[in-house]
Order: C-alpha cells, then structure tokens, then sequence
C-alpha cells in the first residue's frame, strides 16, 4: 500500500507539473494584458511595470523562473491587487470557501446518501418518485437561480435571512443550501441506482432468509457495497466544493476562493491565474488518491497495487 | 464485521474533519467582521456600497472611481472640491501662481498630521509626488497629471534621478511646483486624487503590501482605515488627527465591496446599506419617481470610434451618415432607461468653462448650437441618407459589411442591436462582435476593428481631458483620426495662459471634431444611485465622487 501511495503521489506531481505548464503557455495565448487599461498607459510605465513583474523577459524565461519560484512554493506577486502576494490571497480566502464549501458537503452526503437508499428500497413507490421528480429538479436548477430565488424569498421578502456576507451563523443557511443543492441530489442519484443493484444481490436474499431487519439490511449489509461509486465522486466534489463557487460567492458577497478563479482571468492576473489553478489541481489530485485509499477500507476486496 | 463499519466510519469522519478543520482556521477573520455589521444600526455608522473590491487604494496607483471614492476620505490633497465642484483650500491653506504661470507655491496649514500621529510636512508632498513621477512606480496617471512639471519627461523614462523633478520644499510649510508649461487647470489637478500624501516610512517599511494592512495604511484625510477584508468590506473610522476632524459627521464608514447588483439591491432593501451605487438595470423602470433613486450628469460620454484608416471610414460624410442615423434621444431614454443623457455635442454636462460656475456645454450651445438636433430624428435620417449618397452609397449600395466590436455589459449589447437597425435604414449591413472587455480594449488599440464601442470619463474638470484624446498621438485615439488644424488649435490651448482664450480655443477644436464626424458621440454619463432619504448633506460630484464625511442620518 505504501508504495502504491507513493506511486500515485509521483503522478499526481507530474500531474500537477503538466497543468502548470499548459496553464502558463494558454494564458499568455490569450489577447489582451494585466496593464492594459481603457486608459493607455505611458510607454515607460508600462516598461516598468512589465520589467517589476519580470514580463519583458522572454516567454520560456518567465516560464522557467516561475517554475523555479514554484518548488520553493512562492506563487509570486498578483498583478492586479497591488500589494497582495498570491500565497496570502489564497491563504486569506480559502479558508472561508473551504468552510463553506465543508458545510454544504456535510449537507449534500448525510442528506443525499438516506435520500438515495431510501429511493432504492421504497422503488417505484410513491416516496421513490417524489424523491427522483426532486432530485432531477435539483440536478437541473442551475446554482445562480437557486441563489437568487432563496436570496429574493428569504432576504428581500420576508427578511429573515441575512444577504451579505457570512457575519453570522445563519447567513451560512443560504449559501450551503445553494452550493449542497446540486451535490445532494446527484449523490442521491447515484446512491438510488447502486443501491438498487446491491439489492438485487443473493447475500442481500441470504440475509433477508435470516430474519435481518430491512433497516440493518439496508444500511449496515448493502450501504457499504452501494457507497463505492458515491465515494469515488465525494473526492472531486470536496475539493470543487471547497475551492469555492465563483456564482454563489458573488450572489452572497463571500470573499472566497472561487471569486478568485474567474476574476484573475478576466483581469489577466498571470501569477494569480496560475497559482488558483494549480492549487485546485493539487487539491483534486490528493482528494483521488485519498478516494483510493478510502476504497480499500471499505471494500477490503479492492487491493492497492 | 463490527471492526470493519467502524472503519468505514472512521474514513468518512476523516473527510468530514478535513472539511471542518479547512473552516476553523477563518474564524478570526469572521468575528471580526460580524461585529462592525451588526452594529451598524447605530446612528452615526455608515454604510455604503460604490463597487467592488477596489484593485488599489494606493493613492499614487489608483486609476478607477471607486477606489478614488474611498481615497478622498482617507486623504486629502493640497486642495479640494467644495460641494459646487469649485476648487478650495485643503491642505494648503493658500496658494498663488507666479505672472508667467509657471510656479506654483502652496503654503500649507499648521500642525498636520498623519493618522499615527507623526506631523505631515511639505516634505511629505515632494516625496508623494516624486513618486508619482518615478517610473518604478508606474502610476497610470503619471503622465497625465505631472507632464508639465519641470523634468518630469527625463524621470519618467528613467534617464534623471527622480529628486530632479520641478518640486521642492523651501521649508515645512511651503510647496512648490516648477511648471515647464502653463497650465490653466493646473490647481485641479492638485486636488485629484493620485497626487494625495502618502507616508514615506511606512512605504519603505512595507512596500506595495503598505495598502492592504490597516495599520501600515497610514492616511491623512478625514478617515483611516480599521478593517480591511478583500471581497468583503472596507471600514473607515474618524480620523483624530484630521485638521478638521470636527466637521466629520460620521464615525464609522463601511464600504461594502459587493459586486453583484443584485445583491446590494437586496442589501439595501433591507436596511443593511444606506446607499448603493450598483442598482440592477432591470429594477430602474419600477424605481422611476422614488425619491431615493437619483440620477445625475458625471463628466463622460459614450461613443462610437470609426477606425478612419480603413475605407470607407476615412471618408467623413460616411462618418457623418452613420452619426445621423442614431436616434440618440432613443438610445438614451429608451434602451439606457435614461441612466444616460442624450448628446447633443462632444463634451457634456459637469464640465466647467472660463467663468466661475459656468458649463462649457452652455456655452457650446450659446455660441454655436447643438451639434445634434435630437428633436426631429426623420431629419436627421434624411439628412443621413443624403450623405451617404453624396459618398457614393446610395442606399447602401456598394457598402461595405462592416463589424462593430464592443463588450456586453451594461447597456453595450442594446446599444449594438440598435446600431444594427438604425444602420439598416441607410442599407448598410452591420455584424455584432463581442468580446470581453480585455479582448475588445486589445483589439480597438491596435486598429482591429471597423466600428467601436468606446466611453470615456474625465479625470479632471477640463474639456482638454476629452477633447485631446482624439489628437493624432494620443495613445487612447484609438479611431486614428488625425487633423491638423484640430491638433493646432487643442496646442495652442494647452501652451496659452489665458484661461477664457483656453476655453474659445477648445471650442473651436470640439466644433473641428462634430464637423468632421471623428467620432460619434451618442449619450452622455449619469451616476444613478439609491440612497435612504433619511441620509442628508453628502453630496455626488460630477467626478463620480460621493463625499459622505460631511453627511447625518436622521
């Protein structure tokens, strides 16, 4: 297991290492410029600006010594916040986005995961339809309109739930049922249908021949095969999760991590660009292989090799 | 069997830890913010939203009008704006310009200080402004503001040290100013935001990162800065060592970074905010007639850029056809919602002429007429229709498709469809291509276009600001529209020290750029904004400045 441990940790660098370069070498592709404003700037500040930055050297050349700055982790300084380095941008706002983030996981696994085995084994029933119209609805709402549809019910209507930022306990109600809306019910989802195959299994038939209770069967005997694929998708979903929502982080007025993604690009922030992406690289490659590791414990036929 | 669910369990608790333990670390920096937003209720807290999170306030790097809103109540200036937009004394007390108009002496206020305490002295000017000057600094507006000053051109390309610039201090109290030009406006620009004072000891102490902790942002204005939390919120107390620190109402301001309109519409309707700059386009129309919606003129105008290199846009009734057929009255009132002024010449309403409290547009009107009869839109069209065939396309026949490039926000997109009818009566086809915002500045900068969205808002009040961008060599002439006698008369302008001649002459340059059909004003800038009727004596400038230090809420 240890080696398989390393194995996967080796890949996920080199991983990691092909993002950053293709990141570096798209982003400059694309038109436009950090300096370049409505308003032209001087030739000479905009040397100097560029020559601050390290932006007049050749490409290859700024490519290798952001590299270098990389191993030694320094994301390097964001060009369109004056004064802030990449590293403390995403140290200040990741945190906020990962708890958020944390929260509505929380939310969409214990919440998800009942829904879908209580689908599965009330299937066809009444409960079973309901919870696929609802589930399906979930999955197609996308999160901007759920957002503003709580925001205008609970905050602009009746008043009950503050709007702006997350000040206090209950601001977080909005934006975790938001952001755990679609995760919930694809989890549900995905539970209801490896659930229903897990049933139909004959160690399910043994156990019911044993006089095993319908709860003890369902959630002790057929959660632990049903969970596999719920699981594979936890680990992907936590680090998208917990890197923050660009729409609901704008909607609420979180200062968040997701904000991050689209404004650098947009603003053509290079070092900020990169690091956002490599640190969202990062986090999804450690989330799979801690997904593996998961699978061996609780499928002890599943080996690491 | 027992052993292995509790592994099981143990796996998903280690997620959920790791989700939990991610969130624990932000706790500090949320109850610190919780506790100015709950409180903000008390009477004497403001609560404001003007955009989001500013890209700097960093006086000397500043270029956009939000962050220069919460500058100019964190610093203040060797002079100022009053309530009319008339220039008054700030930190210098008095002033006065030699006969030549080149040196100017400032003679500032005694016992200043910055907010730690430490006394703020002439020095503290030459500093900030050579820093202004300093290429290492690239500050966008460099150039703009200190061009005139003696040795500014060699310390801005980095050829003479920057002590060499014309500015010096004869002692604590006295400034002066070395012009290599005259300049009529040239007390304007002392009050503009990017040449406020800022502290030497904590720039060497903290380099650029001195904008983003409150206790190295060290200010001289009304406020300072007690909080500061990057896509949250700014908070400003009163400042005690503001020379006039007792007409400063408020004690608190909050400036809510919020980006979303809609969010701070919501905000707002809740009480959460006392004024909001962002208001949703789509709730204008229900907002019509309430008394704490309000629109008014800021310097600026929308405009369309003809690249005039490229046939058949070098041919000036063309340009002229095209201009015509705008219905700008239309376009302003209808499609912009009036959030815009129909324009009816190049530079609009705010813009001060050669008397005290007089506007250049009224005088424009007075002396010469509008450019653009907005009344009667069948005349211009015919007019248009006219021109056109006098160009050689009659009906469009043998035009061109052409393809205008613009972004989509705001109204830019709308405004793009009608063109592409209004320009569809003449017979002339028209392609919408949009782009975002960095693709289409690239694109138009470096004459990739046919036909362009383009805006601009002044820096200062002086119609040479807008007027000037279309001189061959300006870097925003984007369009490439090159007169000679326009260039002459806008030089003339700027070397004469007559302050009424400066004004004729940038009339007749305006009139030069109508006539010629350089470009093709359409609307002009409002700020519409909401604010609580219960918050009394702030004032709008047409800078796009709200200054609230001064205002109550009943």
């Amino acid at each position: 297991m240890a080696k398989y441990i390393v194995k996967r940790i080796l890949f996920g660098i080199a991983t990691a290492f092909i993002v950053a370069t293709l990141t570096f070498f798209i982003m400059n592709l694309v038109p436009g410029g950090p300096f370049l404003s409505e308003k032209a700037v001087t030739p000479a500040a905009q040397e100097a600006l560029e020559a601050k930055y390290g932006l007049d050297k050749p490409l290859f050349q700024q490519y290798l010594t952001y590299m270098g700055d990389l191993v030694h982790g320094d994301l390097g300084d964001s060009l369109k916040k004056r004064g802030f380095t990449v590293n403390r941008i995403i140290e200040t706002k990741f945190p906020v986005s990962a708890k958020l983030g944390g929260i509505a996981m929380l939310v969409a696994f214990f919440l998800g995961v009942p829904l879908g085995c209580i689908a599965a084994y009330k299937r066809s029933k009444l409960v079973d339809n309901i919870i696929i119209v609802f589930s399906t609805a979930g999955i197609a709402i996308p999160s901007f309109l759920s957002s503003t549809l709580l925001m205008y019910i609970f905050s602009t209507k009746l008043g009950l739930l503050p709007s702006l930022g997350l000040s206090e306990p209950k601001s977080y109600i909005m934006p975790v049922i938001a952001l755990a809306l679609y995760p919930t019910c694809y989890i549900a989802r995905l539970m209801r249908s490896s659930m229903l195959d897990v049933i139909g299994q004959d160690y399910m038939r043994t156990a019911r021949a044993k006089g095993v209770s319908t709860f003890l069967m369902i959630f002790k005997h057929a959660l632990r095969n049903a969970i596999l694929p719920v699981v594979t998708y936890m680990g992907p979903l936590l680090a998208s999760l917990m890197t923050g929502s660009f729409i609901i982080e704008k909607i609420f007025t979180i200062p968040g991590l997701g904000h991050e993604f689209v404004g650098a690009i947009t603003s053509r922030d290079y070092p900020l660009i990169m690091g956002t992406t490599i640190f969202l690289a990062t986090f999804i490659i450690i989330m799979n292989v801690v997904v593996d590791i998961l699978y061996a414990f609780i499928d002890p036929r599943i080996k690491l090799k | 069997m027992k052993k292995k669910v509790a592994q099981v369990v143990a796996g998903l608790l280690a997620v959920s830890m790791l989700a939990t333990a991610c969130g624990s670390s932000s706790s500090s920096t949320d109850t610190a913010s919780s506790d100015s937003t709950t409180e903000s209720t008390a009477a004497n807290e403001l609560d404001v939203q003007v955009g989001p999170s500013p890209e700097t306030i960093d006086p000397a790097l500043n270029s956009a009008v939000d962050g220069a809103n919460m500058i100019i109540h964190a610093f203040e200036g060797l002079l100022k704006f009053d309530q009319d937009n008339n220039v008054v004394a700030g930190c210098a007390e008095t002033w006065e310009t030699s006969e030549d108009g080149l040196t100017w002496t400032f003679h500032l206020r005694d016992g200043l200080k910055w907010s730690d305490g430490s006394d703020l002295t002439a020095n503290d000017f030459v500093y900030s402004w050579q820093r202004v000057a300093d290429p290492n600094t690239a500050a966008p507006y460099g150039y703009d503001l200190l061009n005139q000053v003696v040795g500014y051109t060699e310390v801005s390309e980095g050829t003479a040290d920057v002590t060499t610039l014309g500015v010096s201090a004869p002692d604590d109290s006295t400034f002066v100013v070395n012009l290599s030009s005259p300049c009529t406006y040239f007390d304007k620009i002392c009050a503009f935001a990017v040449l406020m004072p800022v502290q030497q000891a904590t720039i060497d102490a903290n380099g650029d990162e001195w904008t983003t902790n409150p206790e190295t942002y060290i200010t001289n204005g009304a406020y300072y800065v007690t909080e500061y939390t990057p896509g949250e919120q700014i908070v400003m107390t009163k400042n005690p060592n503001y020379w006039d620190a007792d007409s400063i109402t408020f004690d608190t301001i909050t400036w809510h970074l919020i980006e979303d309109p809609n969010a701070s519409y919501s905000a707002y309707q809740q009480g959460e905010l006392d004024m909001i700059k962002d208001v949703p386009t789509e709730e204008i129309p229900s907002l019509e007639g309430n008394e704490e919606f309000n629109v008014e003129p800021i310097m600026g105008t929308y405009y369309i850029t003809f690249n005039c290199n490229k046939e058949p846009f070098d041919n000036a009734l063309v340009r002229e056809a095209l201009s015509l057929a705008i219905d700008r009255e239309y376009v302003a009132s209808t499609i912009m919602q009036g959030t815009y002024s129909a324009a009816t010449n190049f530079v609009g309403p705010g813009v001060s002429d050669a008397e005290e409290g007089s506007s250049f547009e009224e005088v424009t009107t007075s002396t010469y007429g509008d450019f653009f009869d907005n009344s009667d839109y069948d005349a211009n069209l015919a007019k248009a229709k006219e021109l056109l065939a006098e160009a050689g396309y009659a009906d469009g026949a043998g035009f061109p498709e052409i393809e205008y490039l613009t972004n989509d926000s705001g109204y830019h997109k709308a405004v793009a469809e009608y063109l592409q009818s209004a320009w569809a009566e003449l017979g002339i086809t028209m392609t919408i291509n949009i782009q975002e915002w960095q693709t289409v500045t690239a694109d138009r900068r470096a004459g990739n276009f046919d036909v362009a969205r383009n805006g601009w808002v002044y820096d200062w009040d002086d119609p040479s600001n807008m007027i000037n961008l279309l001189e061959t060599e300006n870097g925003n002439n984007d369009g490439k529209y090159s007169s000679e006698e326009f260039d002459s008369l806008v030089d003339q302008a700027r070397q004469t020290t007559d302050v009424s001649e400066h004004y004729d002459l940038l009339h007749q340059a305006e009139q030069v750029l109508l006539k010629d059909a350089a470009m093709a004003p359409v609307a002009y800038y409002n700020d519409f904004w909401l604010q609580k009727s219960n918050l009394t004596g702030t004032w709008h400038s047409p800078y796009g400045y709200w200054y609230f230090m001064y205002g109550s809420l009943e």
